[in-house]
């Protein structure tokens, strides 16, 4: 089970959080223009890295604030936590 | 009721308290203290169970964890379970054990004759053989390996006994208690960490109750014994015993199996059976010791072969002797300890050494004291087919591949001994790479993956002075590190014996013309022969020889086969070890019960319940209750002897002609507040939300991105910059997930706040024509008239002196409110309305009415909104604006949701207007068609029109708009129906909406 550090709350058990999926995606702005290729990828279009990778996960059983991990989806290693408004390196 | 092998003095076990038992059905006895297998051990039984495979007699091989063999079906407690280790489970007066995998007998099994025709089972036979013909496998071969194949019988009682689960965080975690543990954990302690020291056995100590060792000293029993008392003293640190650490997971985490009170004959009824520990550690030291691994000969599974360090064992810790006639059959210095140990208790033991002759501190101390050594020995075959009665021996040539001579020997057990194999299975689950150690011909853990550290025989350390050494600078430095503290501590003074080097000997040879098995993996039944035709047949990778043959994939989990096994296939293939590897350590180290695992949660606390604050009254009120997430929901409120069809057909008819109430307070509700809330709600919902005016509700339609409906449910502006949304049951938690995700993700800009605000209120429909006349009886200071209050009209009044929110939107397609008061005023408001209500009619009706009530009015609900349609499927497209851009908006878009055909809400009546169409119904145009039948649809809902007294579904159909007034059939293979229906429009029941508006 993963230890993760929430921003707000410290080091908690993953039992407490649920996984929200890749945190570098970016929707498209509300009320412009989109074209078909880049809502679709919004959409869609999902990256399956193996290693480092940005995550957002949300502490649900906690302060319900959306956080980033930047965690190796190979060996769970979590490098980094932050806030969503947030940059993680 | 005397027992032959029991020693007169040696052992650690209660001498004063006598514990009866029964095996294979005979009353015998033990000692507090003992092992199901040292008390059989003391009675002369060895023949235990039969081979998996084979069905060969088995006896004991080892005295732990290690133990290969001896699993037994155990009934103690009141509890009977299989495959327990008789040398783990602890004696409790009146259990009782007996045999698995045999029949009649443990001492006539039939199955035996597949020893003689092992010819015709070699590994892989399942494979080759169950192939054809195809037809035979559901009749006969799948009931005859169903049979033949597993080993005790799991119980089908339900399991009274309590287990636990428990959360512990720690500094550090040392699992097991030998020298290195032991040393660790105080060196830790001494600094202030907080440590857990976990025993998988009774006893502290590990080999220091068994080797003959001093440290400053005291014996290595006694000094065991000196630090966990000072350590059990300390508040800093929890030890604790019974207690197996059998899983390494991510960050950290471990798991810890505790047999609570397995070994107590009496115990409160609270105390658990078992505990599961989740255990955080910051660091852990694994001191899991080492297991002696066996040389492989001829017949070695013949009861009466054990471990060396396991015969030992069983002299030192419980005072028995594992045989009168020992052979010692060794490739190391360590069996002369066991050699020694028999000779101080009067047995002469014979040592067979592979090695050539030469000299060590114990070989001098065996010679000094008399023993009978024999170097370049080894046994090539036991004779005797339940107990071993003498054995083949032979005297090795220089290159140890044939004899110079052989002769029989007469003994009643042979302790073998090839060597030690560091436990790494902990090391290993952690994600550590082990590496391969030359030297000791073992794998020992490499570069660390976690915060783990492997330190004395685990790391394959086996002098006790350098695992003492190990232990205390690792406990010492790696707590320091935590706890900023280090207190300087005197390494012991050790007196240990020296060990000369061992022979890389594991496999004795056979003689030309002779064949017998030599077992690898004992459980599995795993003999040279089947790894090397797995070879022969072209297996390369280890993991798929283990795969083939079974190698090491029994629940002992190869603890004494895996290097044997990889010996064997590098030997073949002409590899060195490393080059063939190791296969993948899996927990649970040990197996554990499923009891532990579940815990708590089982029965009613398998979830949490849900109860809205009218339960009570519902129950008093004979409601037959629906699960609906974790929520308690009334279906019906059975009359009489009323069916679930009759009750909620006069509940739905009650609310069409008169007025119902219905308790919905599970909505989810949400609570929205900000000043950028209406521009909020307007990018959620799919229809437009900028001009909804304060005291106005609102039907709400949200997508998700791809253009799928996700939920719906009403909105209503309480104030100028506050909103309370409601949502589906289901879909509460998701929803408000879903505003978190946009508002901190995605819009932060807009200052909005959202919270659930669901346990917060109770709700109470009130629907029927008679609704309005109601409701002005309890509010008879509001105007309620439909100018004051039209429909998605709201107002706050007091409800009997209870501030109370009044919302006119109807769900039941009648005209209709739903108030909503604090919960804690929950029953007061459903009370009083029932009181109200009586003049009127007043019913409550439950789920099942309410369903009908929406499926008749074309109401869409959970069935419809099922992750697969879009708005205009379930004809809500007017909901969506053309105008404003909002959440999924710019899927709907894509061209597979524009097609002509695409799939729309239709309603269904059967053509004989009495049969009933099973939801789930498949949609044929010709129901004896070929298969497979092309569907057209399907059936989400259906119920009993009470409007119209007849059977009426809701479909989801292909081309849906078009199919208004054909014919089709409904059917359901599930339920063997076929219905002939007709296609209607899917507002059935007031296609106007006038009702709600009345």
């Amino acid at each position: 089970m993963l230890y993760i550090k929430c921003p707000y709350c410290g080091l908690r058990a993953q039992k407490e959080f649920s996984y929200g999926g890749d945190a570098t995606v970016k929707r498209p702005n509300i009320n412009e223009e989109v074209s078909t290729e880049d809502w679709d990828n919004f959409v869609y279009m999902r990256k399956s890295p193996r290693g480092k990778h940005v995550e957002l996960w949300q502490h649900i059983a906690g302060c319900r604030q959306w956080i980033k991990v930047q965690r190796d989806t190979a060996t769970h290693e979590i490098f980094q936590t932050a806030k969503v408004t947030e940059e993680i390196r | 009721m005397s027992q032959p092998f029991r020693l007169n003095k040696e052992g650690l076990i209660n001498r004063n308290k006598k514990i009866s038992f029964t095996f294979n059905g005979k009353k015998l006895f033990g000692y507090e203290g003992d092992t199901i297998a040292s008390a059989l051990i003391a009675n002369g039984i060895h023949l235990v169970g039969r081979s998996f495979k084979y069905h060969r007699p088995r006896g004991f091989f080892g005295a732990g964890v290690e133990e290969p063999n001896a699993k037994l079906q155990v009934e103690f407690n009141g509890h009977s379970e299989p495959n327990v280790n008789a040398t783990e489970m602890e004696l409790v007066e009146g259990l009782s054990a007996t045999s698995q995998n045999c029949w009649p007998s443990v001492n006539f099994d039939i199955g035996a004759i597949n020893n003689f025709l092992k010819m015709f089972f070699p590994a892989g036979f399942y494979y080759k053989t169950f192939m054809w013909p195809k037809s035979f496998w559901y009749k006969i071969y799948e009931p005859f390996i169903r049979k033949a194949a597993g080993l005790g019988v799991a119980s089908i009682e339900k399991d009274k006994e309590r287990y636990e689960h428990k959360f512990e965080y720690c500094d550090l975690l040392v699992t097991g208690s030998g020298p290195s543990g032991l040393s660790s954990a105080y060196a830790a302690a001494k600094n202030g960490a907080k440590v857990i020291l976990a025993e998988d056995k009774p006893r502290f100590g590990g080999t220091l109750l068994t080797d003959d060792v001093s440290i400053d000293n005291l014996s290595g029993k006694d000094w065991a014994e000196k630090i966990i008392s000072e350590l059990k003293s300390m508040p800093n640190v929890t030890v604790k015993n019974r207690s197996q650490v059998f899983g390494y997971y991510d960050h950290n985490m471990l798991v810890m199996f505790e047999r609570v009170s397995d070994h107590l004959e009496k115990k409160s009824k609270f105390t658990p059976r078992q505990r599961l520990w989740y255990i955080r550690a910051k660091e852990t030291i694994l001191s899991t010791g080492s297991i002696e691994r066996p040389i492989v000969f001829g017949n070695n599974d013949t009861p009466g072969i054990f471990l060396s360090a396991a015969a030992k064992e069983y002299m030192k810790v419980y005072g028995v002797l594992v045989g009168k006639k020992p052979l010692i059959f060794t490739n190391n210095d360590s069996a002369y300890e066991t050699a020694l140990e028999f000779k101080k208790n009067n047995v002469e033991p014979i040592i067979l050494d592979t090695r050539e002759e030469h000299s060590s501190e114990l070989i001098d101390e065996a010679k000094s004291k008399g023993i009978d050594i024999r170097f370049s020995h080894g046994v090539i075959v036991a004779n005797g087919y339940k107990k071993v009665k003498s054995a083949k021996i032979g005297k090795l040539n220089k290159d140890k591949n044939s004899f110079e001579k052989i002769e029989t020997v007469e003994c009643d057990c042979i302790c073998v001994s090839g060597f030690w194999t560091p436990s790494v299975h902990l090391a290993s689950q952690s994600g550590n790479k082990l590496k391969y150690e030359e030297k000791i011909d073992a794998f020992i853990p490499d570069k660390k993956k976690q915060h783990e550290t492997s330190v004395g025989a685990a790391n394959g350390s086996f002098t006790l002075e350098e695992s003492l050494k190990n232990g205390f600078e690792n406990g010492s430095n790696l707590s320091a590190k935590i706890t900023d503290t280090k207190t300087e501590i005197a390494i012991p003074n050790v007196n240990e014996k020296k060990y000369g080097a061992h022979d890389k000997f594991w496999c004795m040879p056979l003689p030309k013309n002779e064949n017998p098995k030599r077992f690898v993996d004992f459980q599995n039944d795993v003999s040279v022969s089947d790894i090397e035709i797995a070879l022969r047949e072209g297996y390369r990778s280890i993991e798929h020889v283990k795969r083939y043959t079974t190698l090491g994939m029994a629940t002992d989990q190869g603890r004494t086969s895996n290097l044997n096994g990889l010996q064997l296939v590098s030997n073949i293939e002409n590899k060195i070890v490393p080059e063939v590897g190791h296969t993948t350590f899996r927990p649970p180290f040990t197996p554990i019960t499923i009891g532990t695992i579940v815990g708590r949660e089982v029965g009613m606390e398998y979830l949490p319940t849900r109860k809205t604050p009218m339960h009570e009254w519902h129950e008093k009120n004979n409601a037959v209750f629906v699960d609906a997430g974790a929520w308690k929901r009334p279906r019906y409120y059975k009359e009489g002897n009323e069916t679930l069809f009759e009750a909620s057909k006069r509940e739905a008819k009650n609310v069409r002609e008169n007025v119902g109430i219905c308790d919905v307070t599970t909505l989810g509700k949400i609570d929205i507040k900000g000043p950028d809330a209406a521009e909020f709600l307007n990018r959620v919902y799919t229809n437009a939300w900028m001009k909804l005016p304060i005291g106005k509700a609102r039907y709400g339609l949200m997508l998700r991105e791809d253009g799928i409906v996700m939920d719906d449910g009403t909105t209503t502006r309480i104030s100028e910059n506050h909103y309370h949304m409601t949502t589906t049951t289901a879909q509460a938690a998701n929803v408000l997930s879903h505003l978190e995700y946009y508002l901190q993700i995605v819009w932060p800009e807009l200052n909005v706040n959202v919270v659930s605000t669901t346990e917060q209120w109770a709700g109470a429909a009130i629907a029927g024509p008679k609704s309005r006349d109601m409701l002005s009886k309890l509010y008879p200071d509001l105007d309620v008239s439909n100018e004051a209050l039209p429909f998605m009209g709201y107002k706050e009044a007091e409800f009997f002196g209870v501030p109370s929110r009044i919302f006119r939107i109807s769900f039941s397609g009648e005209l209709a409110y739903e108030i909503n008061v604090k919960s804690d005023h929950g029953m007061f408001m459903w009370e009083k309305m029932m009181e109200v209500g009586k003049e009127f009619g007043n019913q409550p009706y439950g789920t099942e009415a309410l369903s009908t009530l929406r499926i008749e009015m074309g109401h869409v609900a959970g069935p419809e909104l099922d992750g697969r349609t879009i708005p205009s499927d379930v004809s809500l497209n007017g909901l969506v604006s053309k105008k404003k851009d909002f959440i999924g908006k710019n899927s709907l878009g894509r061209e597979a949701f524009n097609v002509e055909s695409r799939q729309k809400i239709v309603g269904l009546i059967p053509i004989d207007r009495k049969s009933s169409i099973p939801e789930g119904s498949h949609i044929v145009q010709d129901q004896n068609a070929k298969l497979p039948n092309p569907k057209l649809g399907h059936v989400s809902s259906s119920c009993w029109s009470v409007e119209n007294n007849n059977p009426f579904s809701l479909a989801i159909m292909k081309d849906g708009k078009n199919m208004i007034g054909k014919k089709f059939f409904a059917v359901s293979p599930l339920k063997n129906k076929s219905i002939e229906v007709e296609v209607i429009s899917s507002h059935y029941v007031d296609p106007e909406g006038k009702r709600v508006r009345s």
